[in-house]
């Protein structure tokens, strides 16, 4: 299955000033085709196409067994497509023996040397290559200054925190500045609070570089975080391409929108698809949903309506126009998250709807509490319709 | 514990965490009942027990080995006579112009001879050369072995490493002469040989150093393949793919990487080939010819044909001497290694 097209970038999220996967004459730095890899019999990447640009970083999303880790040893050269083809820079890579690719991975258990020194373990890919001693001094200095680690070079391994461990993985896959940098969880270990500040440190030094990152991840939140453009993936293959804003704007299928983030569901038939609408009727809402984007559907075809619970508003009065979008329920929980609650409200038809809204003033009063009857709305422009 | 330090013994009753089901019962009997008694020893038996759990092994050594050892140290420094036991007492009382005395005869010759007949240096220098040699071929042997055994899929493994075991099973001496049976003129190996036309004539391998050779590879290939696998199979496989992925070529990273880090599992490997085949008999003994000399064998010879205990015990301490150094240095390194990682 061809990535499937773009839709229209809405508001550019897009951290780079350009986007090189919307220019048509951009040639991608990696070109992965039909590539499709099977073990005895199980496919773990199933007919995967992908286009990669420079200074991109590119997240593999996707659950435990989707295929995201085989693809990245694919391209690192740990394992041989079945069949398919894969281009970096240019070069055809069938046959090029992993220690002869211009890709560099750090892996999920860092895989640190542990009889080297944190400096023997950064300049052993300079070694490799034969680098003057005081070249390699110079360099693996830089490099551990870039990571904050210059005054542990002396150290072994299991000395390091997690934390640090992290960084001496990192700062040995870049020192010999790879076109590619592989990334498999590489903040899968550490604790939250370090990851979110690790992945922000990850981009600066991705944008300081000027490299290009794919990072295989389970964690949503790291790749809407870190990425320029992130694959979604079930079952070794990709469901969805597309900017973090796009993949949760616009998911192309319910998988993709229950995956990333938090979603309510009404299923249904349409009654009327346009150019610039749709309408889909829904028992489970009780209401008819208008959405203000087009879909490719007839009238009577089964749909979704998926729509996310921060774009629903809440109030215990009915709003102006509740001809369309616009339910009405009782109270049965909240989620008091601090800056967000989160209320799960029941319809009549049993259906339960999740809607959050930040908690502006202090909850001391509790404008809505349980068993209240609440009406719930939402804009056109917060449904999307889905057809699978 | 209950706030008092821990040293002081503390009266029978301790609240606390540590209660035990006897406690309770003593708390809830007479001191002096049966109950109470019991409680006491129980007791007793907990504060002892960390004493006695180490005191078992160290009983068990000096029992089994220290015992035997020392038994083996005096007989060495006694002298040869022709009665049963074959040998003088150390010590005796000797009655000489009316007077008694406590007589201590500590008898060197034994280890001087050692040392002034070449036999002896030259067994001991040819039984190291062996046993060295061997121990380089078990390890050839062992390393593409266990590598391979470590990166066989996770379900073979068990079955490999039953099949390197399994020849334990079976008498090792009948094992060796299973080796006469193949090595021999007219034996599996040159028949084989001859009748795939790779020899005309057969190859004369019995009674020579290659049988011997390949003896101790045989005999002692787990002993070198279980330790090395143990630190290979316990090695994060990303490790090698690191090194590769960094521009190692794979054999050389198979060297400068697994072999390194498993550095400890292959010197514990050649030492339990090393050891055990320098003072080995059985294998010189019946794969080896007249000329090769080995200790083991010597000291054979010394005990059962010549009847010379005390000469005999002596080339055993000897050996003892001789062994124990290299493996106490070896001890001494990797401790200050460890020390080393660390403080740093």
């Amino acid at each position: 299955m061809p990535a499937p097209d773009p839709p229209p970038a809405p508001a550019s999220e897009a951290r780079l000033p350009a986007e090189p996967w919307n220019d048509p004459k951009a040639t991608p730095l990696i070109k992965i085709r039909n590539v499709i890899k099977r073990f005895d019999g199980f496919v773990a990447v199933d007919d995967v196409w992908l286009d990669i640009y420079k200074g991109e970083f590119f997240s593999l999303l996707g659950p435990s067994g989707c295929g995201k880790t085989t693809l990245l040893r694919l391209l690192a050269g740990f394992e041989q497509p079945t069949s398919g083809t894969i281009e970096i820079d240019g070069v055809d890579m069938a046959g090029v023996p992993p220690h002869r690719r211009p890709v560099n991975m750090m892996f999920q258990s860092y895989a640190l040397f542990p009889h080297m020194t944190v400096e023997q373990n950064v300049g052993f890919g300079l070694k490799q290559e034969h680098v003057p001693r005081r070249e390699i001094s110079r360099r693996v200095g830089e490099m551990l200054e870039l990571v904050q680690l210059a005054d542990l070079g002396r150290r072994r391994p299991h000395q390091l925190s997690g934390g640090q461990k992290q960084r001496v993985a990192l700062a040995r896959a870049l020192i010999k500045r790879p076109k590619l940098l592989l990334l498999d969880e590489p903040l899968g270990a550490l604790d939250r609070r370090l990851r979110e500040q690790t992945q922000f440190e990850l981009v600066n030094i991705q944008e300081t570089l000027g490299l290009t990152f794919i990072i295989v991840t389970h964690d949503q939140d790291e790749a809407m975080t870190v990425s320029t453009r992130i694959a979604i993936m079930d079952r070794g293959r990709t469901v969805q391409v597309g900017t973090p804003g796009e993949i949760y704007e616009y998911p192309n299928s319910l998988y993709v929108a229950g995956f990333v983030g938090d979603v309510n569901v009404f299923e249904g038939r349409v009654v009327e698809a346009g150019k610039d609408h749709v309408t889909v009727r829904s028992p489970e809402s009780g209401c008819d949903i208008y959405t203000d984007r087009g879909i490719d559907a007839v009238p009577g075809q089964e749909a979704y309506a998926a729509i996310r619970p921060e774009k629903i508003e809440i109030g215990k009065a009915p709003p102006a126009d509740a001809r369309f979008n616009c339910v009405t329920g009782r109270v049965f929980d909240i989620a008091y998250l601090g800056s967000l609650s989160t209320y799960h409200v029941r319809l009549a038809t049993g259906e339960v709807v999740k809607v959050s809204a930040a908690n502006r003033s202090r909850l001391v009063e509790r404008p809505i509490t349980w068993e209240d009857q609440v009406w719930l709305w939402w804009p056109p422009s917060a449904s999307v319709v889905l057809l699978s | 514990m209950s706030g008092q330090p821990a040293q002081t013994p503390a009266p029978y009753v301790s609240p606390g965490p540590q209660t035990t089901a006897f406690e309770v019962l003593e708390r809830t009997t007479s001191a002096f009942s049966f109950y109470g008694v019991l409680a006491r020893f129980v007791q007793w038996l907990e504060r002892s027990g960390r004493t006695l759990v180490i005191a078992l092994p160290f009983l068990w050594l000096g029992l089994f080995f220290l015992a035997p050892f020392l038994i083996v140290l005096k007989l060495s420094f006694s002298e040869t006579v022709l009665a049963v036991p074959p040998y003088a007492p150390l010590v005796a009382w000797l009655e000489e112009n009316g007077l008694s005395y406590l007589t201590v005869r500590l008898n060197l010759s034994n280890y001087i001879l050692l040392f002034e007949d070449s036999l002896y240096v030259r067994a001991f220098l040819n039984s190291l050369r062996i046993s060295a040699v061997a121990t380089f071929l078990t390890l050839c042997v062992a390393l593409p072995l266990a590598n391979a055994m470590s990166r066989a899929p996770e379900r073979w493994r068990a079955l490999l490493l039953m099949m390197v075991i399994l020849p334990f099973w079976t008498s090792f001496l009948i094992r060796v002469y299973a080796w006469i049976g193949i090595l021999k003129p007219e034996g599996i190996l040159n028949a084989v040989l001859i009748g795939l036309g790779v020899i005309s004539e057969p190859l004369t391998i019995l009674n020579t150093d290659i049988a011997v050779y390949i003896g101790i590879v045989y005999s002692y290939l787990p002993f070198m393949v279980l330790p090395i696998y143990a630190s290979f199979e316990k090695m994060d496989p990303s490790l090698i793919e690191a090194a590769v992925d960094l521009g190692s070529p794979p054999i050389k990273a198979f060297w400068t990487i697994t072999v390194r880090i498993a550095l400890p599992g292959i010197i514990a490997g050649c030492l339990l080939v090393f050891i055990p085949a320098a003072g080995e008999f059985v294998i010189p003994d019946l794969l080896g010819g007249s000329e090769t000399l080995m200790i083991g064998r010597t000291l054979w010879l010394e005990f059962f044909n010549n009847r010379d205990w005390p000469l005999a015990s002596a080339v055993a301490i000897v050996l003892l001497a001789a062994l124990t150094v290299p493996i106490v240095l070896f001890q001494r390194h990797q401790a200050r290694r460890g020390s080393e990682d660390g403080a740093a």
